[in-house]
């Protein structure tokens, strides 16, 4: 019995190594922006207000991935907007808006006559189900959100770092702010069924913040970011394999673990005296 | 009348205002040439030869704020290139809000914003903006040659990445502003001084023909200062405008050529000479300001965070604003 092998004969586990580490890769690069930007809690807010597209979706049989999309996308770029009127601050907009998505999913949901499982699942995750159709639309709507952020890294870095001197140099600041937003939300759209609603946050947010601790130029965050987000769900599908425990719970603490790790490691080379990163973390 | 800047929205009754034009560009107006040495662009500023030059800068009846408070009122202005003027006033004065108006990132409530010839923000890749330091984010990971590489974004468009003409650009940039050998270090790391030059590089590099500058030389050692204000007034000299707004009156006077005095309105524009005459000052600072001798020193500005104007409130927002 071989420990790393013996799972790949099960299609459903390739099928999930595959579509976890897509999900940590893209979830990896958003989350790299949302961490520079403070956004970390428009994260956990966007997944929450998926959840009523996910019902509906579910109520008039189309796939989940268009609700999700719907409420996600146009929760976020509300969020936006309330923003940019001046009246709210940006948490406090979020605030109301999610939780009120959030309650209006679960109105719906407990509408259901008869309790479905396979909904509850996109509370806490359960990629192990994923089938060959949703693997593809994930990865499409991956292929996406990458390409885009490819295109305009640079613009989102310059209005990200300094949004008055990006829009001053005539970079549409505005409307990169309304497209983080909505990448944001497709990526919390892709990511519903490996983690779930409750979850999600972490994918986006833990490793760039582990990356954060260690690198001091933005394709290094990245980079290790992404490295991150390919490599927990990895480790984290086989130990939820072999312990029988929940896969996108798994996978988090597995990226969480790392971050305690790293922090550990720079806190005590920083008491050492180096106040240079560890170069091989 | 019009062509001096200041002359005509000092409306709080002020005859002493002097209103010397900083634009020779008034009509029938040979002398106040004199005056001015900012005017005249020097190195290859073809438009002051010819008849009717077209300011870098022209705001006409402007009148702007955030939310339902007033910043500025009534404002008309003209800068020509070639310009090296300094925005003074007191906190919430209004200084940081004549700067967003010119650099088309606030829109005013009324009146016309024209820069470089064209409605502000239509000609914005001309223009380079340098934000206080206190609204930058110094732990973000980006290295002095990112940031000056950032100066070359807007012309490269979405699609292209930096090429060697881009790589040629910010090494100049920051071989002038000396910080070549600081290329690789992360601007966390850097002093006062060395941040505000790696922003100036940001500018240089984008190789604009209207600098904007808020606050580019407080808070750093005398001798960065100098070997900032050497940078500008080259820069002027080449028929660029550089406007740029400080709390130093000294500064402003031994270094810039031109200046513009705001309280919500302009007070006075012209030479900056204009600020050794206390009643202007007065005007400007509400009394709140201290004169011996040579030396010029705002005695209490903070009496101003109190009024309703607001003072630092817009730098809040703005940074809220702009994060969001």
């Amino acid at each position: 019995m071989n420990i790393v092998l013996d799972p790949l004969s099960y299609p459903f586990f390739v099928r999930a190594v595959v579509a976890s580490s897509i999900v940590g890769l893209v979830c990896a690069t958003v989350g790299s922006y949302m961490v520079l930007r403070g956004l970390a809690f428009m994260g956990d807010a966007l997944s929450h207000s998926a959840f009523p597209g996910v019902v509906v979706a579910y109520l008039i049989k189309v796939p989940f991935y268009f609700g999700a999309s719907i409420a996600a996308v146009g929760t976020a770029l509300a969020i936006g907007w309330v923003t940019r009127q001046g009246k709210l601050r940006s948490d406090t907009a979020t605030g109301v808006l999610f939780a009120g998505m959030f309650a209006l999913g679960v109105f719906l949901f407990s509408l259901i006559p008869n309790y479905v499982g396979d909904l509850f699942g996109f509370l806490f995750g359960e990629v192990l189900g994923i089938g060959l159709s949703d693997l593809i639309s994930l990865a499409v709507l991956a292929a996406l959100v990458l390409g885009t952020l490819v295109l305009l890294w640079k613009e989102l870095l310059y209005a990200t770092f300094d949004p008055l001197g990006a829009a001053a140099s005539g970079l549409p600041v505005g409307r990169l702010d309304y497209l983080l937003l909505a990448l944001i939300a497709l990526t919390i759209v892709i990511s519903l069924q490996s983690v779930g609603i409750i979850l999600v946050v972490a994918m986006l947010v833990t490793p760039a913040a582990t990356a954060q601790l260690i690198s001091k130029s933005f394709g290094r965050l990245v980079g290790i970011a992404g490295a991150i987000g390919v490599f927990c769900p990895i480790v984290g599908l086989y130990g939820s394999y072999w312990l029988n425990s929940a896969s996108g719970a798994t996978v988090v603490l597995v990226e969480s673990a790392v971050f305690c790790i790293v922090l550990a490691v720079t806190l005590v080379v920083e008491r050492v005296g180096h106040p240079s990163a560890p170069a091989g973390v | 009348m019009s062509g001096s800047i200041g002359g005509s929205p000092a409306s709080a009754g002020s005859p002493p205002t002097p209103a010397a034009p900083i634009t020779p560009a008034a009509p029938a107006a040979p002398a106040p040439q004199a005056h001015d040495h900012a005017t005249g662009p020097k190195a290859g500023g073809p438009m002051e030869a010819v008849g009717v030059p077209v300011p870098a800068i022209r705001l006409a009846g402007v009148t702007a704020g955030y939310g339902d408070r007033v910043a500025l009122e009534d404002v008309d202005l003209e800068i020509p290139a070639g310009a090296l003027v300094a925005v003074v006033g007191p906190n919430g004065g209004g200084k940081s809000t004549l700067l967003k108006l010119i650099a088309g990132v606030l829109k005013p409530w009324t009146g016309t914003v024209e820069v470089l010839g064209a409605p502000a923000g239509r000609e914005a890749h001309r223009v380079a903006y340098v934000p206080q330091a206190e609204l930058v984010d110094w732990s973000f990971p980006v290295n002095v040659w990112n940031v000056a590489m950032m100066g070359r974004y807007p012309r490269l468009g979405p699609l292209r990445q930096p090429g060697r003409a881009d790589h040629e650009a910010v090494a100049a940039a920051l071989e002038r502003v000396g910080m070549l050998d600081r290329a690789r270090t992360p601007i966390g790391a850097l002093s006062g001084g060395q941040r505000r030059r790696a922003f100036l590089a940001r500018a240089m590099a984008a190789e604009v023909d209207l600098y904007l500058l808020d606050e580019p030389v407080t808070g750093v050692d005398v001798p960065t200062q100098e070997a900032i204000m050497e940078l500008l007034t080259a820069e002027a000299e080449k028929g660029k405008a550089v406007v740029a707004t400080t709390h130093d009156l000294g500064a402003a006077v031994r270094h810039f050529r031109s200046i513009v005095a705001v309280n919500r309105r302009i007070v006075a524009s012209g030479p900056a000479a204009l600020l050794t005459n206390p009643e202007i000052l007065s005007q400007t600072y509400g009394g709140h300001l201290l004169v011996l001798g040579d030396n010029l020193g705002i005695l209490d500005d903070s009496h101003h965070h109190d009024d309703p104007a607001g003072s630092e409130r817009h730098f809040h927002d703005d940074q809220r604003g702009g994060r969001s």
